[in-house]
């Protein structure tokens, strides 16, 4: 079984009719509950929940708490390199787009490393596009080599692999990994990827599973955001991470909930997700999934982000840049997307103690 | 009343344990150390950020404590050795809690593995602590693999559901001759007293304290209750009984 039975399951769905019978005992029956099911889930997904967020938001907080502490994990991302050879309509690495592409020679990538660490982060996620060619796996791994002298815990966020090379760069250092589905929805995707390997739906979405299957340590999901309906979206993306992590108790799953930024290229999402409907979607799957990680990245402005400290959110980005050599290169590439919180990694540590949360910049420790 | 707490050939002057992690802030660890009277004190490996001098939570227990440190974050047996060696290796002592946990949806601790590593690490040395979840047979096989103490959950992990495990604690007590410590899931002082009067060795509270408002008032409500429940159970309850026993019994007529 793969997760693509369970997303047929629902593909024909009536979400519409779903959501317009549900009344306000639903929706706090569904709160109430000590353990949720699917319906519950796309029950708190409802137009109707949005009259009881504030309840929501109590009972989440006080499970992220109870089962994170009141810390927050931080991390930052690397990027590799820039090429790629996918048409993906929403991204500023698509192959048709014309930017600079760079990929990191060794001691470009050592230099990268230094610095950031030298800001406190130990966690690090490394970042590519689709290129085998210019970024094979093996050019991967010789960067982990590299990282692993500054770092404690490494993700990778690059093409989807498949089980046994997932295997390789476990045994080379990583230990988790992060992989968007971008859209649920087959034919969106269809309609949005229009060259290039990742057109194969089944092969993306069954790459977390490939990782849980090599034993990956944590693996983090995600819808980008404004591609397709958002109530849909993150109902298969809590579906996927629930489905997951039944299947694979000893693999820590984690969601993210990236939001479509301004990039280089004409496309406009046609689905607008509002910082309120952000929030239903982060408690609605906390009451859902009481032990997932929750990760927010500098896509989202500082202010929001300050606010949802505690909410349910359990990891964030800091000191980020989406360009190939961001923090070292005098001459840098267009970055992936433009980050919205472009505050320093100091700042952000500090912002989160006011909040009377632990910034925690250490979690794991290669063994 | 001579009563001390003696794990590995060590006497504790505390049997009250606290855990360092879901802190608002480490700067806080010292005074809730010092509220809980806490001589052991655990800390996560995986959480020790020995390069960073502010972000070290080493540096914010006080010198006169006893580190334990833990393996959170093992899957098996074979992580749960790599970690403990470790931590060996980077000076922070010969005392190691055990934890294997391959279920991320309760945090379960699996038994067998967590007999395995204990077999191990006590053959190379360790003082070893185990976490388990508490049934008699694997507390026997963590006795016969060298364990210092073993340690039953109370209910899972970080959810403050008190002794749920009771009945299951209260045979390890009977059954098992090293210390029991009942570890995890104790959410209220009243809970931890609860343990201790049924003849736990000591508890080890971590989220309880550290997610609470005042969490160096909560270390010292805990310490309390530890005590309390030590002295009763030394004290000898007297027995529960289903109906009353009046002081003039009806059938007094008879002796």
């Amino acid at each position: 079984m793969s997760y693509y039975d369970k997303y047929i399951k629902y593909k024909d769905f009536d979400f519409k009719g779903f959501f317009d019978k549900i009344t306000d005992e639903d929706v706090l029956n569904s709160i109430n509950k000590e353990r949720l099911n699917e319906i519950d889930f796309l029950t708190l997904l409802s137009h109707k929940a949005e009259n009881y967020l504030e309840i929501m938001a109590r009972k989440s907080m006080n499970l992220t708490i109870q089962h994170f502490g009141k810390v927050i994990f931080l991390y930052t991302p690397l990027y590799l390199a820039n090429y790629c050879i996918n048409q993906c309509l929403y991204c500023g690495f698509n192959v048709t787009n014309k930017i600079t592409r760079k990929k990191l020679e060794m001691d470009e990538v050592e230099k990268e490393a230094k610095i950031i660490s030298d800001s406190g982060l130990r966690h690090i996620l490394i970042l590519t596009g689709e290129s085998r060619e210019h970024t094979p796996v093996d050019y991967i791994a010789r960067c982990i080599q590299v990282l692993k002298k500054y770092f404690t815990s490494i993700t990778i966020e690059i093409y989807p692999l498949d089980e046994h090379e997932y295997k390789e760069l476990i045994m080379a250092g990583v230990d988790g990994l992060t992989i968007y589905q971008e859209v649920y929805n087959e034919d969106i995707y269809k309609n949005l990827h229009l060259s290039g390997p990742k057109r194969n739906y089944r092969y993306r979405l069954d790459a977390p599973e490939r990782a849980c299957q090599a034993s990956m340590r944590s693996v983090n999901i995600g819808a980008l955001l404004g591609l397709d309906h958002w109530r849909r979206e993150s109902f298969f993306t809590g579906l996927h991470g629930n489905y997951l992590q039944n299947k694979y108790l000893d693999t820590e799953i984690g969601i993210s909930l990236p939001r479509i930024r301004p990039h280089k290229g004409e496309f406009q999402p046609e689905f607008y997700v509002e910082d309120k409907h952000l929030v239903q979607i982060i408690l609605a799957l906390r009451l859902y999934m009481p032990r997932t990680g929750i990760t927010l990245s500098t896509r989202e402005r500082a202010e929001l982000r300050d606010n949802l400290i505690g909410l349910g959110i359990t990891k964030m980005s800091a000191g980020s840049s989406t360009e190939v050599g961001g923090h070292t290169l005098d001459e840098k590439s267009e970055g992936q997307f433009d980050i919205s919180d472009q505050r320093s990694v100091d700042e952000i540590k500090n912002i989160i103690y006011k909040k009377g949360f632990q910034p925690v910049f250490k979690d794991w420790q290669a063994i | 009343m001579y009563d001390k707490l003696v794990i590995g050939g060590r006497e504790i002057n505390s049997r009250l344990l606290v855990g360092t992690g879901k802190f608002p802030s480490n700067s806080i660890i010292p005074d809730v150390i010092m509220g809980s009277g806490a001589q052991i004190v655990t800390v996560a490996l995986r959480r020790i950020d020995f390069d960073s001098e502010d972000e070290n939570m080493l540096n914010y227990i006080p010198q006169n404590c006893i580190l334990l440190p833990n393996t959170s974050g093992a899957r098996n047996a074979e992580e749960a050795v790599r970690i403990a060696r470790l931590a060996r290796a980077s000076g922070c002592g010969n005392l190691i809690k055990i934890e294997v946990i391959s279920d991320n949806k309760y945090l379960l601790p699996d038994n067998q593995e967590t007999i395995k590593a204990t077999d191990i690490l006590s053959k190379e040395g360790f003082v070893v602590l185990p976490y388990m979840s508490p049934d008699l047979m694997a507390a026997k096989r963590l006795v016969d693999a060298g364990a210092a103490a073993v340690m039953p959950l109370g209910a899972p992990i970080g959810t403050n559901k008190g002794l749920k495990t009771r009945e299951m604690i209260k045979i390890l007590i009977n059954e098992i001759e090293l210390p029991i410590i009942v570890d995890a899931g104790l959410g209220k002082p009243s809970e931890a007293c609860e343990a201790m009067e049924l003849g736990a060795a000591a508890v080890l509270v971590n989220t309880a304290i550290a997610t609470a408002k005042d969490p160096v008032a909560m270390a010292e409500a805990f310490a309390l209750a530890v005590k309390a429940g030590r002295k009763a159970f030394l004290s000898g309850t007297g027995a529960v009984k289903e109906y009353a026993e009046a002081s003039s019994p009806l059938t007094g007529f008879l002796a």
